[in-house]
């Protein structure tokens, strides 16, 4: 499913006085089966531009375009439910979309709501409580008496068993831990290459952005400031610097040490391979 | 060795209903001044440690003494005047209409007057870089915006020690790296003691002291170095270890004749130029 923004604009709390101006001339194209890392700034927008993909906010001008559905600006829409059973959303905060009594009746809500059978749904709740790495003796724990990284893994499992055709994540890996962090990660993404599902990743990670994204978006002050592939971007690592964003460490390690050297590798090392192997060759045994 | 602030022992926590300790008969000390770090797998009884030595739960066995004194319901009130703590999740945490009024909250119920609190506020809010968001409700603020305000809050009420729980996994590098560094500076001019609860790896590793835990038990305690000596180990904790460690044992495998260990990256640097010039 493709998803369009044109010219988009949003203000929360459009006409009173706490008007605040978040998104601005937002020209962005999500091709179907894509994965897209936006990174930015704290405030540059990126948790609002999400909530336009599954029309959960609508732009204040311009439009959206997702699937064969386009939202405008100043038009009632109705009937979203098709919209919101395709694209899921991860929020940034679990507890914002954690409400039910107990876990399975959490997880199995979304599917439910959009018409899987209770049967189907508690089928899906247990697939997924196992893809994020969780037992199924919480299935009659309240969401609310779990740890910060169990909720999360919680919130989730609601949004896989939904079995979106895309997946929307505002950084889905805090609070979890090390290893919950890298399983989660490579789960979405065997996902995404499995079974063609479209994903877009907001991450504080510039190494998750260069490891899976096809394509990276940098938001700056609510707009697109660049996009381009992981190489594109991180080549230039003094201009992300400067927007207070960092790079991936292995780029950060290869800087400091081009520095201390004196040289230049030739070429940027998006991986840990990468590296060792440019400073196989400066150190001068690169044929062992 | 520095004075003991605050003593474990023992401490044995279920929560209600549960089957399992949450927190099972873990005993540690921590003492003034130092930045504790205190890393685990999620569920391991990390925020429920905070939620003890702030007093907002009581252990069902064992004590806490805060300075010599026993932590209880009668003496709890005595004791979190000197503990700030940063919750995992702010929205739990903001209890004002407005940033400024939120940030002032704390100093109200302390006491603070008038012209000082407002000093202490506006002086909060600019360490974080929040100076110019004075008015905003706190709910309307970003993710990473909002783990600031609550960072300010701490910072205004001078505590003597700080309890961070994940407070700043939400930032983005520069910014989780420009927070901890105020923290820091605090703990050097005021003889701060900070806990930070973190699964950023690289953070713990600039602590003075670690505390793994697992499953409700205190795993190990100690100095990042000896801590990060365990490796694999940790892996299987859940854990990992910080990018320099790994990198210099790739290095060291595939034949670069690197032979101490490097906990950061700076260490790593300087014996990669080392053996450069020997080239
Ligand atoms: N409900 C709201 N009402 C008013 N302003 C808001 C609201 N939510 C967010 N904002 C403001 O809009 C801007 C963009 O916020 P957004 O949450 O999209 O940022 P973000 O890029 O996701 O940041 P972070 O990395 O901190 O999560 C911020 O300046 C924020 O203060
Ligand atoms: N309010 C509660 N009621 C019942 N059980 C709880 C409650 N809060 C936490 N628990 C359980 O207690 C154990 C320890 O939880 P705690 O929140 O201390 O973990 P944590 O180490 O902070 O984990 P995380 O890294 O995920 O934040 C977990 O098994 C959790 O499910
Ligand atoms: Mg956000
Ligand atoms: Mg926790």
């Amino acid at each position: 499913m493709r998803i369009t923004l044109q010219d988009v604009e949003y203000r929360y709390q459009i006409n009173t006085p706490f008007e605040h101006l978040a998104l601005h001339d937002v020209n962005i194209d999500i091709e179907p089966g894509s994965y897209t890392a936006i990174i930015g700034h704290t405030g540059s927008g990126k948790s609002t531009l999400l909530q336009h993909f599954n029309a959960l906010l609508k732009p204040t001008k311009g439009s959206v375009t997702i699937g064969d559905r386009r939202i405008e600006s100043g038009r009632k829409e109705k009937e979203l439910r098709g919209i919101r059973s395709n694209v899921g959303i991860v929020f940034q905060f679990p507890e914002h979309q954690l409400f039910e009594e107990t876990v399975e009746k959490d997880i199995c809500f979304g599917p439910m709501n959009f018409g899987a059978s209770e049967k189907d749904a508690k089928d899906r709740a247990r697939k997924a409580l196992k893809q994020v790495g969780m037992a199924e003796e919480i299935l009659e724990k309240s969401p609310f008496d779990l740890s910060g990284g169990q909720m999360r893994r919680v919130a989730i499992a609601g949004v896989l068993a939904m079995e979106p055709d895309v997946l929307v994540l505002d950084e889905p890996t805090a609070g979890l831990d090390p290893r919950g962090r890298m399983e989660i990660m490579d789960m979405f993404y065997q996902l995404h290459k499995e079974r063609g599902i479209s994903t877009i990743l907001v991450t504080h990670s510039m190494e998750d952005a260069a490891r899976y994204a096809d394509e990276i978006i940098i938001m700056h002050r609510g707009t697109v400031f660049k996009k381009g592939t992981p190489l594109d971007i991180f080549s230039q690592p003094e201009q992300l610097l400067e927007l207070g964003l960092d790079v991936p460490d292995t780029v950060r390690f290869q800087l400091k040490l081009q520095k201390e050297l004196g040289i230049r590798f030739e070429r940027i090392c998006l991986s840990v391979d990468d590296l060792v192997s440019e400073v196989k060759t400066v150190m001068g045994r690169g044929n062992q | 060795m520095a004075k003991k602030l605050v003593s474990l022992e023992n401490i044995v926590f279920k929560y209600e209903g549960q089957t399992r300790n949450a927190v099972d008969h873990v005993s540690f000390d921590i003492y003034e001044g130092e930045w504790l770090a205190l890393v685990g797998h999620n569920g391991s009884g990390k925020s429920t440690l905070a939620k003890l030595l702030n007093g907002l739960q009581f252990p069902q066995e064992g004590s806490i003494l805060v300075n010599g004194t026993e932590l209880t319901e009668e003496t709890v009130w005595e004791a979190r005047s000197k503990i700030g703590m940063v919750f995992q999740n702010p929205d739990n945490q903001f209890v004002g209409a407005t940033v400024q009024d939120d940030v002032a909250f704390g100093l109200e119920n302390a006491g603070i007057p008038l012209p000082e609190m407002v000093k202490r506020v506006q002086n909060a809010l600019n360490k974080v870089k929040m100076g110019s968001f004075l008015n905003q409700e706190p709910h309307h603020l970003s993710g990473g915006q909002k783990q600031r305000v609550a960072i300010a809050g701490v910072i205004a009420l001078q505590p003597d020690l700080i309890i961070l729980d994940e407070a700043t996994s939400m930032l983005d590098p520069r910014g989780r790296e420009e927070v901890l560094e105020t923290v820091r500076e605090l703990k050097e001019e005021n003889l701060l003691t900070v806990i930070s609860i973190t699964h950023d790896l690289e953070e713990a590793a600039k602590a003075d002291r670690m505390i793994v835990m697992n499953e409700g038990k205190l795993y190990r305690q100690g100095i990042p170095t000896d801590i990060f000596q365990m490796e694999g180990e940790l892996i299987e904790l859940g854990l990992d270890i910080p990018f320099s460690v790994k990198l210099s044992k790739e290095f060291k495998e595939h034949g670069i004749g690197l032979v101490k260990s490097h906990l950061t990256e700076e260490e790593l640097v300087r014996e990669l130029c080392e053996l450069h010039s020997k080239m």
